[in-house]
């Protein structure tokens, strides 16, 4: 019962949280795909500065969420998500704009958002310093402690306040974005875009209008992500940059410009990354009586050490790329 | 036509192309609001070219073209939706991942409050519509997608159509269906403007005929009388 305990703990809510983290952060870098047509390599950077703003605001209004009984970071995350939808605007138009107008190649915007991913990373740094700091300032970080009802569970079931929040604004977040891509004009719109871009033009649809909102959603969606990881753990000027091969293994296991896949990608990426790293010797150890003698089972039997973690998005992403290179729904090759 | 009556389309030695290299050396066309316009000529004569010069796809650096006497060479695709052209080309000329609904409702994107009302026009019009309107557009055949296509560009109730092919690839039974119904479509009052293969069979449609070779006017006349036409015949409609 523990160990089962222990696996719901390790492997179930900790790739639920990484998988949520690398599908809000997949679906953005697929958006952009699909309707720009590059790999969006300042993704993760946006992540971050969207952690900054409810860093800042935070700081600025400790105790605003009391009040209502939130903790103040979530209560910004609204005003992080405007903020960043408004620099992801800036940056297409300050950066990527003109170079679409002179025509260049995808590999060009790449090399082009690689150069943004550096002024982001050195000016948040510049603003925040390079340690981690907690985004819970003036509130305490609620840990819930569920305690199975049955025998002989001893060791309760973990879960935490911002993991909690994780898990209902990613649903959220999902569910937003669903009905928006299939409800509304623009939603519609954007899809018909990604399918078709030159007949989207002969239909009237204004591609500018949709590249705006594409940034829009990507810089929102970026926030989301960002704030969610930060208050999870702590904030770093450099912790989303460490999710940009999972997340992009995410976005190309779901198959490049399909949303939806980009969220299964995000969770199968997610729990591939804890199923690696967890010590299946914990599961095993309740069977060892009925082993065979010879069979002595090592104290830690994780595939890859926690520390080597990075390497499971890594194997995943070149394994879909050289078996299925248009990802489980069959997306666009990057 | 009376010479007071002004023209639906006035292309007036238009020269284009891509990249320098011109396609089109001068050719004229003149449309009336209720006429069938066909372009036949052989490959590489520039027929869907001039298509698309007069929807704003390529660059004229020559000639002018008058929409309802106002000059629209050269303007954004999307401007020419607003001023009345609907546009079928003749490939991926659907939103293959988009239902079949979804598709005709981006025809009038630009004219939300339209979309009830058009719709059902549509669905009207093209029956076997109706019955896949939930199906991604992607899994119709050659004939239902040349269906969804011009549905789209009807659903911004354009007062031009121009058709790229719209016949190519299609079996001899959808293709009459396609003819009749363009021929339907000109009878509501919306000008047509298309480039076909099946020459003869689209002058037999057609109201003004613009025979073009090497990216100019040969013969303009009207259908009937391209036809007829021994000289039109034995170069351009295999004898």
């Amino acid at each position: 019962m523990n160990e089962l305990v222990f696996f719901i703990n390790n492997v179930v809510i900790s790739g639920s949280v990484s998988g949520s983290i690398y599908a809000i952060g997949a679906v953005g870098v697929t958006l952009i795909f699909s309707i720009m047509r590059f790999a969006h390599f300042a993704h993760a950077d946006m992540m971050t500065f969207g952690a900054f703003m409810v860093l800042l605001l935070t700081t600025l209004f400790p105790a605003a969420g009391a009040s209502l009984g939130v903790p103040t970071a979530v209560l910004m995350l609204p005003l992080a998500m405007l903020l960043t939808a408004a620099l992801a605007v800036g940056i297409d138009k300050t950066f990527y704009k003109p170079l679409r107008a002179h025509g260049v190649k995808p590999i060009v915007l790449v090399i082009g958002s690689l150069g943004v991913t550096l002024i982001l990373q050195g000016l948040i740094r510049l603003f925040s310093g390079t340690g981690g700091q907690s985004l819970y300032v003036d509130d305490r970080k609620e840990i819930f402690r569920l305690a199975l009802p049955f025998e002989g569970a001893r060791a309760p079931i973990v879960v935490t306040e911002p993991q909690i929040y994780l898990f209902v604004i990613t649903l959220v977040a999902v569910v937003a974005l669903h009905l928006f891509l299939n409800r509304s004009r623009l939603g519609k719109a954007m899809r018909a875009m990604s399918d078709n871009p030159e007949l989207a033009q002969a239909s009237g649809i204004n591609t500018n209008t949709i590249v705006a909102v594409t940034w829009i959603i990507a810089g929102a969606l970026a926030a989301i992500a960002g704030t969610l990881l930060s208050l999870d753990v702590t904030f770093k000027p450099d912790l989303s940059f460490f999710l940009l091969l999972p997340i992009f293994a995410a976005a190309i296991v779901g198959g490049v410009g399909h949303p939806y896949g980009a969220i299964v990608g995000g969770f199968v990426v997610g729990f591939a990354e804890t199923l690696a790293v967890f010590n299946w010797n914990v599961l095993l150890r309740p069977f060892r009586d009925s082993l065979p003698a010879w069979l002595e089972l090592p104290s830690n039997l994780a595939f890859v050490g926690t520390e080597y973690k990075i390497v499971v998005p890594f194997f995943i992403l070149v394994a879909i790329l050289v078996w299925r290179p248009t990802g489980l729904f069959k997306g666009k090759v990057i | 036509m009376s010479s007071t009556t002004r023209p639906l389309i006035d292309a007036r030695d238009v020269h284009g192309g891509y990249g320098g290299m011109n396609i089109l050396n001068g050719v004229n066309m003149t449309l009336a609001a209720d006429e069938v316009g066909v372009i036949v000529g052989p490959n590489g004569a520039g027929k869907s070219t001039m298509l698309k010069a007069v929807f704003g796809l390529l660059h004229v650096n020559q000639g002018e073209i008058l929409l309802n006497g106002q000059p629209i060479q050269n303007l954004p695709p999307n401007q020419l939706v607003q001023r009345g052209m609907g546009f079928v080309p003749q490939e991926k000329n659907v939103f293959p991942s988009l239902s079949v609904q979804e598709n005709l409702e981006m025809g009038a994107f630009l004219k939300p409050q339209n979309v009830k009302r058009m719709l059902a026009q549509i669905y009207e019009f093209f029956p076997p519509l109706y019955e896949k309107r939930r199906q991604p557009a992607g899994e119709l055949s050659g004939g239902q997608r040349q269906m969804v296509a011009m549905g789209r560009a009807l659903m911004a109730e354009p007062s031009l159509l121009l058709l790229d092919e719209p016949t190519a690839g299609l079996s001899p039974l959808y293709m009459n269906e396609i003819f009749d119904r363009v021929k339907q479509i000109n009878a509501a009052g919306v000008g047509i403007l298309m480039v076909e293969q099946n020459a003869k069979q689209a002058l037999a449609i057609a109201d003004k005929g613009f025979v073009l070779a090497a990216g100019q006017n040969r013969f303009t006349d009207t259908g009937a009388a391209l036809l007829a036409d021994p000289d039109v015949a034995k170069s351009f409609l295999g004898g």
